[in-house]
């Protein structure tokens, strides 16, 4: 099966079942991408497909084949996509297990809606969980990475 | 997590657990390689001792001597040894330390993380790392100078003298060659630069590029995943087993048998997963099949009426409590709790003739040494721990047991095969050592004057420190200070002249565990309800109330009287808010909070919440403020959502859409204050847990009237 992730295509040996989570994680071994609940309540394995998010975790890679991947390794090639760059600024992680999550959505609203209200941040981002509460600062980082970008 | 808190980490010190006289810096460097890193760094030449290195590439490198699970200790600690160093702060690189004698924590003993401990129990060890390392660098140069050290200064990894300059890296070599001084002076804190300067995380580059290397994400060549079958009620046993569909499945490589179930081992996690499933186990379901959560309720109900063992007493209870003209009785009851760290738990392992290899986010490297060392039959120092980033640790990573870690080891005995263990969610959330129970009974009378004049207050839960090797530090006459702990020691009942708090300890079968802030999750919640509740019997206002009964308590008020001044309280709230307040001392911390509260149709809505800390010096004031805003968030969930709970053995809840924690949407603004402090070091990892359910729970008692007893809060109808 080929698949084309962050912009390079990729031939991979997986059954058609597997979740594209570990084809990402255990064929690839693109290990940002992670792996948190299994069933698509955590968020921490959000990827782009398209352009779109999607939870990794239950996206059989047969549904991603002929699509764009995006992961979080090919969201810039420095860590300097808007996004990033107003995580660092607010000092947003912590554990930073879920942070890829966290970013690949914030990323995909921002590409949706270039200037979210608190709504907005609300209904996109609460599907991401992290247990170490970065929230309010994920909230104010949203903010600014829209600001960035504009700017930019 | 933490291991033993306050009255107990005296304990420690006291016992001398390993701990002698001054402190000992080692100079052993172990010969570590850290594990695949994207910014690996040349090593020495210049090891002044086992903290750090200096590269001639200007480079410092610190070797961690704990555990980063998203506290920050990956900043604060080598801001220590900068500051001493008087380090170029943008050429320092951290690595995680090996598992070594030299890094044993310098009150406990023993290599771990946890207790809100790392910053206080570093503070002085660091900057003498730091300090003797700068020493010699300043040697090296004077040499070179050919001046008197005295003559020369240090800044920014440069040693100066008059118009001579030399940059550590170019000194490097030359200090490798002189000898390490025991001991030098350290900076007057007026002198400090970096400690007390909000200060960014080292650690960000990696975690916002997915770079960072938690132990899921560890990989290499012939490496195997396997996912275990674990009995589906705690101490149950394999009766029969039949893998022969496991075995037919692509990618299975071996089905194994470890004391803790049946392993699938696999080339990849989902063949692994797939193959688990595929088992068809019949298991001897031991002596807990019957757990239920309602008659472990009823059960801790009939022990709350009964006479425990005492924990702390005064006066004449019995008699003050029969004379009493008003008096106030109340049940307070907390679930059972899991950690549910957004990495499930895992451990890599390989094993060989000679050594033992691990790769894990771990809290307790020396425990894990320990049991890998008896289950492989190697001495602990052959094996080799791997620290990687911990995906959150709030105490599961912490198990006396070493569980996760040993049937990892466990399973790669068994493959004969370098394996990595991954668990599930449902695995994670279903394998025990959670926060446990509680059940508070508690009678309290009252004077004419308002204030309590008896408090007879029994505790009921199971104690997590009986029976493992902390039992010596933490269990005295029969009392686990970790269940009676904000209760016992609490500057309320000191103040109340007849009190008696009793413990019971009864066993249930399910293995219990810290969970952050230990005791203080729950006996914060009871005591700090209790007080509002005493105050509103008194008709007084909660703030002054606990200002009278705090009398002398200076650090108390500081953080009471910072908060209410910054949450604006005795000031009109909005229209359909209300406020509460909460103050709790745990792990040489003070936090108050003050939580601004609505309802939406019957679900509690926290809009704000101000929180004030007095921690002694904030060595990096930006991790206080995370610290806290993250220690509100955690225990917003449990106090809002999370429950656990048994029926027929099983645990019945299974992942995040059963077992809720908090999520964005319910995050509250969250504002930071640090009482300016020189007074004793305490931690902020877990301190900002215990106050928000109380807080909370006040402002809702505020709004309705109902005083809601128990967590998760939940409003009647």
């Amino acid at each position: 099966m080929k698949l084309t992730v962050n912009g390079v295509e990729r031939e991979v040996n997986a059954p058609s079942d597997m979740p594209l989570l570990w084809a990402l994680r255990d064929l690839l071994g693109l290990t940002g991408t992670k792996f948190g609940c299994g069933i698509a309540q955590c968020g921490a394995c959000t990827v782009h497909l398209d352009g779109t998010p999607r939870r990794s975790c239950v996206t059989p890679v047969s549904a991603a084949a002929g699509k764009k991947i995006t992961t979080i390794e090919g969201l810039s090639s420095d860590g300097t996509h808007p996004v990033q760059r107003a995580w660092a600024e607010l000092d947003v992680v912590q554990c930073g297990y879920c942070q890829s999550g966290q970013i690949m959505s914030a990323a995909a609203l921002l590409a949706a809606k270039s200037n979210p209200t608190d709504a907005d941040i609300d209904a996109a981002m609460s599907g991401n969980i992290c247990r170490c509460g970065t929230y309010q600062r994920i909230r104010s980082a949203v903010h600014r990475a829209a600001e960035l970008r504009t700017s930019a | 997590m933490s291991a033993p808190t306050t009255p107990s980490r005296r304990e420690f010190i006291k016992t001398g657990a390993l701990v002698t006289g001054g402190l000992v810096i080692a100079f052993t460097m172990p010969g570590a390689k850290r594990y695949a890193r994207a910014e690996r760094t040349p090593p020495g030449p210049f090891v002044p001792n086992a903290f750090l290195r200096v590269g001639s590439d200007d480079s410092v490198t610190v070797l961690l001597p704990h555990s980063e699970m998203g506290q920050g200790i990956w900043t604060a600690l080598p801001m220590l040894i900068a500051e001493e160093l008087d380090a170029d702060w943008s050429r320092v690189r951290v690595e995680h330390a090996p598992a070594a004698p030299a890094y044993a924590h310098t009150a406990f003993g023993m290599q771990m993380t946890g207790g809100s401990s790392s910053t206080w129990s570093e503070f002085d060890r660091c900057r003498q790392a730091g300090a003797m390392a700068r020493a010699v660098l300043v040697a090296a140069a004077a040499q070179r100078f050919s001046v008197e050290p005295l003559a020369c200064r240090t800044e920014n990894g440069v040693v100066i003298s008059g118009s001579k300059r030399a940059r550590y890296g170019e000194l490097a070599e030359a200090a490798s060659k002189l000898p390490v001084p025991k001991t030098v002076p350290l900076k007057d804190p007026k002198d400090w630069r970096l400690i007390g300067k909000p200060t960014k995380r080292l650690d960000t580059p990696e975690k916002i590029t997915g770079r960072a290397q938690f132990g899921m994400d560890v990989q290499f060549e012939g490496l195997l995943t396997a996912v275990v079958a674990r009995p589906p009620v705690f101490g149950g046993k394999v009766k029969s087993l039949d893998d022969t569909k496991a075995k037919a499945i692509p990618g299975v490589r071996a089905v194994v048998r470890v004391p803790t179930g049946v392993a699938v081992v696999a080339d990849h996690f989902w063949a692994a997963k797939l193959g688990r499933d595929a088992l068809e186990i019949d298991w001897d379901l031991g002596p807990n099949a019957g757990l239920d959560s309602a008659a472990i309720r009823e059960e801790f109900g009939r022990l709350a009426g009964t006479r425990g063992t005492t924990a702390a007493q005064a006066g004449d209870i019995t008699g003050a409590l029969a004379k009493a003209a008003k008096t106030i009785e109340a049940d307070y009851a907390v679930p059972y709790l899991a950690h549910a760290t957004m990495e499930p738990l895992n451990a890599t392992v390989r094993i060989g003739p000679s050594k033992c290899e691990i790769w894990t986010g771990t809290q307790f490297q020396t425990v894990d040494q320990q049991v890998a060392a008896k289950i492989t039959g190697l001495k602990p120092e052959q094996v080799e721990i791997h620290t990687t980033f911990l995906g959150g640790g709030f105490g599961r990573r912490a198990t006396p047991t070493s569980d996760f870690v040993s049937e990892a080891v466990q399973v790669a005995k068994a493959a004969n095969a370098p394996v990595k263990t991954v668990w599930t969610r449902e695995d994670d959330m279903r394998g025990g050592y959670y926060r446990p129970a509680y059940l508070h009974r508690v009678r309290i009378s009252l004077g004419s004057d308002g204030f309590p004049t008896a408090w007879q207050h029994a505790i009921v839960g199971q104690s997590i420190t009986t029976g493992t090797p902390f039992q010596a530090f933490t269990v005295k006459n029969g009392i686990d200070s970790t269940s009676v702990e904000g209760v016992a020691d609490s500057p309320y009942l000191k103040s109340v002249a007849n009190h008696r708090v009793d413990l019971h300890s009864p066993k249930t079968g399910i293995p219990v565990l810290w969970w952050r802030s230990v005791g203080h999750s729950h006996n914060a919640f009871v005591m700090e309800s209790l007080i509002d509740e005493l105050a509103k019997a008194a008709g007084q206002d909660p703030l002054e109330y606990r200002r009278a009964l705090l009398k002398g308590q200076s650090r108390h008020l500081a953080a009471l009287n910072l908060v209410a001044e910054k949450a604006n309280w005795g000031t009109p709230v909005p229209q359909g808010r209300a406020r509460g307040i909460a103050v709790h001392e745990s792990f040489g911390s003070y936090v108050a909070q003050v939580a601004e509260v609505s309802l939406e149709k019957n679900a509690i809505r926290v809009h704000r919440v101000v929180c004030a800390i007095d921690c002694g010096v904030a060595v990096n004031p930006e991790t206080v403020r995370a610290q806290m805003e993250s220690g509100i968030a955690f225990g917003l969930g449990a106090a809002l959502h999370s429950r656990l709970s048994f029926k027929d053995g099983r645990l019945q809840q299974s992942n995040f859409h059963d077992y809720q924690v908090l999520r964005l949407n319910e995050m509250p603004v969250v504002e930071v204050h640090i009482v300016p402090s020189t007074e004793k070091m305490g931690g902020v990892g877990e301190p900002g847990v215990p106050p928000i359910a109380p807080a909370v729970a006040n402002a809702v008692a505020a709004l309705t009237g109902q005083r809601l007893r128990e967590l998760p809060l939940t409003l009647p109808g």
